[in-house]
């Protein structure tokens, strides 16, 4: 038994008798439980796995901490209608919007951050990390932390784009299905249908080993995939507007079904659209990154965080962490943008469970 | 009854209607690829007496629709055809990859099912509790991290720094079942983190709508002890929700097998598509895309036909 050891349990089993002794019911449930889940690991894997724990609990308190100050910056800078809807927030939600605004500004000033080039060869290759290369280097000895910086900027530009592609067409498509009706909704709805019949991932590999893996292609080919989930939303949403007694007076007004679909539903139907596109650049970003992993997505040397992963996986059977930490970035990045999309939706829904 | 097992018969029609489309999607994919096929493969050095011997060898001096339905008749026979990259027969190549990756799939579903559906419940039991929101919190972070990344994790922790399980899964066919037990666990593992934190996300909602419906506050109202109300009342009703959750996670489970068993290299069906792909070999991919839609779709076939059975309103559509 370590001092460490000791005081890690002391610490843990006063704190949960001080919020016992004033009623909090909460945290003590999550402190004992801790301290009854930390025996149990503690026994199975002995101090390395109580480090682990306290590792961890460290991280999320400094998250948590954060995205506390971040609210709190937030709703004194904002304007007291966004500060009043900031400050109601939950911390997940500003964890979120830190994260993503950190993301946005490494992709626009990669040039800036990034000490190395993009494809510049500066050690040996999978160098430790040191002075110079602070998270080592890559399978060709190329700076990892730049390449991380600038795949910032490729794999999400890349995602965003394609989202972007997907939505436009989506919703347009969609808003004409629902504008016309009839039998061209039918039959588009009907193609939509038999398209989303077949797994995503499934037909993106199937479009890719006809037209070719590159960038051009695979931008299209998850546009094109992803277009059908838009239209399906797109159509529902302005299905419930078409009924609507002013949609009818531009109709008898003699209008355009542009002008229709353009002036009177989009604008109507803009506040879920937009929130979908933040659910959907999600399920974009994770796929590109599965087909980049793959090696059937972004071709090297463009740095992006999926090829990165697999160019350095054979490392992780000798324990180092150098693959997980391109990985990791793409799991932080989609989880913050769910975080804030659920705080989106949980508002729009009337703040009720 | 007459009118249930018209709608049964009218929604498995659709079922095999889609299936027809879906092999025609994936054959016309052929069709698409930019130049002809036989030159592709044999290169540019290839004299026009080889280019006309391979076409006839594969068929494509016919017209297309007769292709087609030679391809979907050998399909329908566990005939796919022969693989350009090595002339073997795609069958044979495919059918112990397919048993394995349904061993995988099947492995995930047995562990993820009873969990996910016991920690839904607790979580809509217990909501806005420090344990539902621990669960919200865990669940939507393994939801939005890549299948690699919870792969990469698990083999750095469960079999690199502490080796309880082998990081690479390669199975040779003569395995008992144990030891490809064993060796299946920790992709099934991966499989699990991603399928449970889905169902049970799904199946919390399902809970909670049901939770606020007016006989359930009745019940309560009359005395009904909780867990009464929730395995007489709630459990019975949110059955057909479950029963949809479940069929739509197992179809998931088919993309999700792609990735997992590329960082896993393991012998199964989605690493056969990758590697094919790679390789443009077309005979095996569509045999492997027309294998894992077939399932999807029959997947979902069955989430629906599970609902119309459980769900009384849906056998009497207005």
């Amino acid at each position: 038994m370590s001092y460490f050891v000791l005081v890690y349990y002391g610490l843990l089993i006063a704190a949960s008798c001080v919020t016992a002794h004033y009623k909090m019911r909460s945290p003590f449930m999550m402190l004992f439980s801790l301290t009854i889940a930390s025996a149990f690991f503690g026994l199975l894997g002995g101090e390395d796995w109580l480090w682990g724990i306290t590792v961890c609990a460290a991280l999320l308190a400094a998250a948590a901490g954060l995205a506390y100050s971040f609210r709190e910056f937030l709703g004194m800078v904002l304007n007291p209608d966004a500060s009043y809807a900031i400050r109601s927030a939950p911390l997940t939600a500003s964890f979120g919007l830190l994260v993503v605004l950190v993301y946005v500004v490494a992709a626009l000033f990669a040039p800036v951050i990034a000490p190395f080039g993009e494809a510049e060869v500066i050690g040996g290759a999978y160098a430790p990390p040191d002075d110079k290369m602070i998270l080592g280097g890559d399978q060709l000895g190329r700076d990892l932390f730049s390449r991380l910086i600038y795949g910032a900027r490729n794999t999400v530009g890349i995602a965003f784009l394609t989202t972007l592609i997907a939505f436009v067409s989506g919703t347009l498509l969609g808003l004409v299905a629902a504008t016309v009706g009839g039998w061209v909704d039918q039959i588009m709805s009907r193609i939509v249908d038999t398209i989303m019949a077949i797994p995503q991932l499934v037909f993106a590999l199937l479009l890719l080993t006809i037209f070719g893996a590159n960038m051009t292609t695979l931008i299209l080919v998850i546009g094109f995939l992803y277009t059908p989930l838009v239209f399906r939303l797109a159509r529902a949403v302005a299905g419930n507007i078409v009924v609507m007694d002013y949609i009818e007076a531009a109709k008898l007004r003699g209008e355009s079904t542009w002008y229709l679909i353009t002036r009177e539903i989009l604008p109507n139907a803009a506040a879920p659209l937009v929130a979908e596109f933040g659910l959907r650049f999600c399920f974009v970003f994770l796929a590109i990154a599965a087909l980049s992993f793959l090696g059937l997505g972004i071709q090297p040397p463009t740095a992006d965080w999926g090829s990165m992963v697999r160019e350095n996986a054979t490392l992780i059977s000798f324990g180092v962490i150098t693959p997980l930490i391109p990985a990791a970035a793409i799991a932080l990045l989609t989880v913050s943008i769910n975080f804030v999309v659920d705080w989106m939706l949980h508002r729009a829904s009337g703040l009720k469970e | 009854m007459n009118g249930l097992a018209m709608l049964m018969a009218k929604r498995i029609g659709l079922g095999l209607i889609t299936l027809f489309a879906v092999s025609v999607i994936i054959f016309a994919a052929l069709e698409l690829m930019p130049g002809d096929l036989a030159e592709q493969v044999l290169g540019q050095s290839a004299t026009p007496e080889t280019v006309a011997q391979f076409r006839k060898e594969l068929g494509l001096d016919k017209a297309p629709h007769i292709r087609y339905f030679d391809w979907l008749g050998g399909a329908l026979q566990g005939d796919f055809g022969v693989s350009l990259a090595n002339k073997r027969s795609v069958a044979d190549q495919l059918a112990p990859r397919f048993a394995n990756t349904l061993f995988l799939a099947a492995l995930a579903a047995a562990i993820s099912v009873p969990l996910a559906l016991t920690l839904g419940v607790l979580a809509a039991l217990y909501r806005n509790s420090i344990f539902d929101r621990v669960a919200n919190v865990s669940t939507l972070t393994s939801i939005s991290s890549p299948e690699f990344f919870l792969g990469y994790v698990l083999i750095l922790f469960l079999a690199v720094k502490n080796p309880i399980f082998p990081s690479i899964s390669n199975i040779s066919p003569n395995a008992d079942f144990m030891e490809q037990l064993y060796r299946t666990m920790l992709p099934a593992i991966t499989l699990t983190l991603v399928v449970t934190a889905h169902m049970m996300r799904m199946t919390r909602a399902a809970i909670i709508n049901l939770l606020a419906s007016p006989y359930i506050e009745m019940a309560r109202l009359k005395g009904v002890p909780r867990w009464r109300v929730i395995v007489r009342h709630a459990l019975v009703n949110a059955l057909a929700p479950i029963i949809n959750v479940v069929a739509l996670n197992l179809a998931y489970l088919i993309t999700g097998v792609v990735l997992v068993e590329v960082v896993f290299v393991y012998p199964g069906v989605g690493q056969l598509l990758v590697d094919s792909v790679s390789k443009r070999d077309l005979p095996v991919v569509q045999a492997c895309c027309l294998i894992f839609a077939a399932t999807y779709v029959l997947l979902n076939l069955l989430a629906d036909v599970g609902s119309i059975l459980s769900n009384p309103r849906l056998r009497h559509p207005r």
